[in-house]
């Protein structure tokens, strides 16, 4: 049951994080692989916002902080860097990205150095039991959190005007253009939306764990999870991530050490053999 | 006379080197029926997308209502009230009917009024009320293309421009959706540029036509004097027997790829 929990926990980080995977990747057609690297961001802005060795704000107001930070910084990069990249191959901007994330590696190494640190949150730490089974304080928030992002980017896409937009502009950017959509904009917030959930994977993700620059490495894991969603998806990418986030601790505990470290790979490619597109793949009828 | 809702002058515009449309002008009046006649590959679409900013063209000017908009974006063209009904539809696949519909709407700010006009729409073609919570992408060819012009309708323009609505369809579709392209453009008042490669249903709706060849404007008159012109006779409406023909394969090869 604790294993339960705590790899739902941090599936609930890989799926946030998966998700932004599958955001960039429906407006910008490239794979961002500095994800990882925005989450790992996220939390250390919040981190050395709150900890007391750094500004020592109050928690509750360095998360909106870290958040719209990271929101800017994602339209930015849109805006700056990645639409300059306009009719290069995508590979090109892949190789981008993943030189973005060198970067952001470098500067957080350069300004929080490169020893583990913890985030000083108020729910970190803190356990409850319920008979004999220990349940931590901030894989409930974790989970109750990722549960009502999705609920509310569910709405957000469904029902408002800009996410339906955004659909719109990713099934057909030429339409977009025609009817007036300023597609251009809606790529750059998907971006920024990218970098807020990727801000809230971090904040989550450092309540329960130390971090270190080379946290956003495990992007890659969350890359897993977005491609056994189906990289299309946004419950699939949510869902991927749970499953990594389950295998892995069973994988810990009744595996060898190199066989449970593979696990979530091996499932990976077994999905890729079985359901080229994804679980949850919606395979769209392209035109012609 | 008042003076014309739409008028090119010298336009030029290019793909990379290749130039595509040769110092083009022309006049739209305000309410009426304009047709762009041409071969494939003359330039038509190609006029279409500069008009309204998806192109920007290299020399020339469009001036809309007495403003010059030649290169802006198209989001501030569609602002101006002229919406482009593109070649081949281009639909939202994977979005409803109604969602499409709504996208049109995109650049109004007066929200009150979309439902009135989704009404509108639904009542110029009542097929689509049926289908509103359908995927776009399970439409017809011919539910599209009237989910094309619905959702072209739905920015409330002044002007719109039909980039060859019989593409692929039935003589029968067509034949229909050109009925309702000059109800709309009587009753709702309009203007239209109209781009069509067959000529003959083209210029039953149109008041006014220009035929286009390699990226220029080789004729111009009404479109009675037109329908009755020689070279018209025997490069496009002798054609059109063809043409049409040529249609129905397309029809009928779309018919086999869904
Ligand atoms: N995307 C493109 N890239 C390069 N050349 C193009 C492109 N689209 C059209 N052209 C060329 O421009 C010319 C005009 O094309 P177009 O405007 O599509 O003609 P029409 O709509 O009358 O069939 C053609 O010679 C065509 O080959
Ligand atoms: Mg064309």
């Amino acid at each position: 049951m604790q294993l339960v929990i705590s790899g739902l926990a941090m599936g609930c980080v890989y799926g946030l994080i998966a998700m932004g995977f599958v955001l960039i990747y429906k407006a910008t057609e490239a794979v961002n692989f500095a994800q990882g690297d925005m989450m790992m961001l996220g939390a250390f802005i919040t981190l050395g916002l709150t900890n007391d060795q750094y500004m020592a704000l109050p928690f509750w107001i360095s998360v909106p902080i870290a958040i719209s930070l990271m929101g800017c910084l994602g339209y930015l990069l849109d805006s700056l860097i990645i639409r300059r990249m306009f009719g290069q191959s995508q590979l090109a901007v892949v190789i981008l990205t993943i030189a973005l994330g060198f970067v952001a590696r470098f500067l957080a190494g350069a300004i929080w150095g490169h020893d583990p640190q913890s985030l000083e949150s108020p729910i970190s730490g803190q356990y409850f039991r319920i008979s004999d089974i220990v349940i931590g304080v901030p894989e409930i928030w974790i989970i109750g959190i990722t549960i009502s992002l999705t609920v509310v980017l569910f709405v957000f896409f469904a029902k408002t005007k800009l996410g339906v937009a955004m659909q719109a502009a990713s099934q057909n950017q030429m339409a977009a253009y025609y009817m007036g959509i300023p597609v251009r904009r809606v790529n750059s917030l998907i971006w920024a939306l990218s970098g807020i959930v990727a801000a809230i994977a971090g904040i989550l993700f450092a309540s329960k764990n130390a971090i270190d620059p080379g946290t956003g490495l495990l992007g890659i894991k969350a890359f897993a999870a977005a491609v056994i969603g189906g990289l299309g998806s946004l419950p699939g990418a949510l869902l991927g991530g749970l499953l990594i986030g389950l295998i892995e601790p069973f994988a810990a505990r009744y595996l060898e050490g190199d066989i449970a470290r593979i696990m979530p790979y091996l499932v990976l490619v077994l999905i890729l053999i079985f359901r080229p597109h994804g679980i949850l793949s919606q395979v769209q009828k392209k035109k012609v | 006379m008042n003076p014309p809702i739409l008028k090119i002058d010298n336009l030029e515009s290019y793909y990379g080197p290749i130039m595509a449309i040769r110092g083009v002008s022309l006049i739209v009046e305000e309410g009426q029926i304009v047709t762009v006649l041409g071969a494939n590959g003359a330039g038509k679409t190609t006029l279409l997308k500069t008009i309204s900013g998806i192109m920007d063209p290299e020399k020339g000017t469009i001036s809309f209502m007495g403003e010059k908009i030649q290169g802006k974006e198209p989001d501030k063209i569609v602002q101006k009230g002229i919406t482009h009904v593109p070649e081949g539809r281009e639909v939202f696949p994977i979005l409803t009917v109604e969602e499409n519909l709504r996208m049109g709407a995109y650049s109004r700010r007066d929200k009150e009024n979309i439902h009135t006009d989704l009404d509108l729409v639904y009542d110029y073609f009542p097929i689509l009320r049926k289908c509103k919570s359908q995927q776009a992408g399970t439409l017809s060819g011919g539910q599209q293309q009237m989910m094309a012009i619905g959702r072209g309708l739905m920015a409330r323009p002044k002007i719109m421009l039909l980039d060859e609505p019989s593409l692929g369809l039935s003589p029968l579709l067509t034949r229909d959706i050109f009925l309702i392209i000059k109800r709309l453009n009587v009753e709702q008042g309009v203007t239209m540029i109209l781009v069509e490669q067959n000529a003959k249903v083209a210029l039953d709706v149109a008041n006014y036509g220009y035929v286009m060849e390699l990226g220029r404007i080789v004729m111009s008159d009404h479109s009675s004097k037109l329908q009755s012109s020689k070279d018209i006779q025997e490069f496009y409406l002798g054609q059109s027997e063809q043409a049409s023909e040529r249609g129905q394969k397309r029809w009928k090869q779309r018919k086999t790829w869904r």
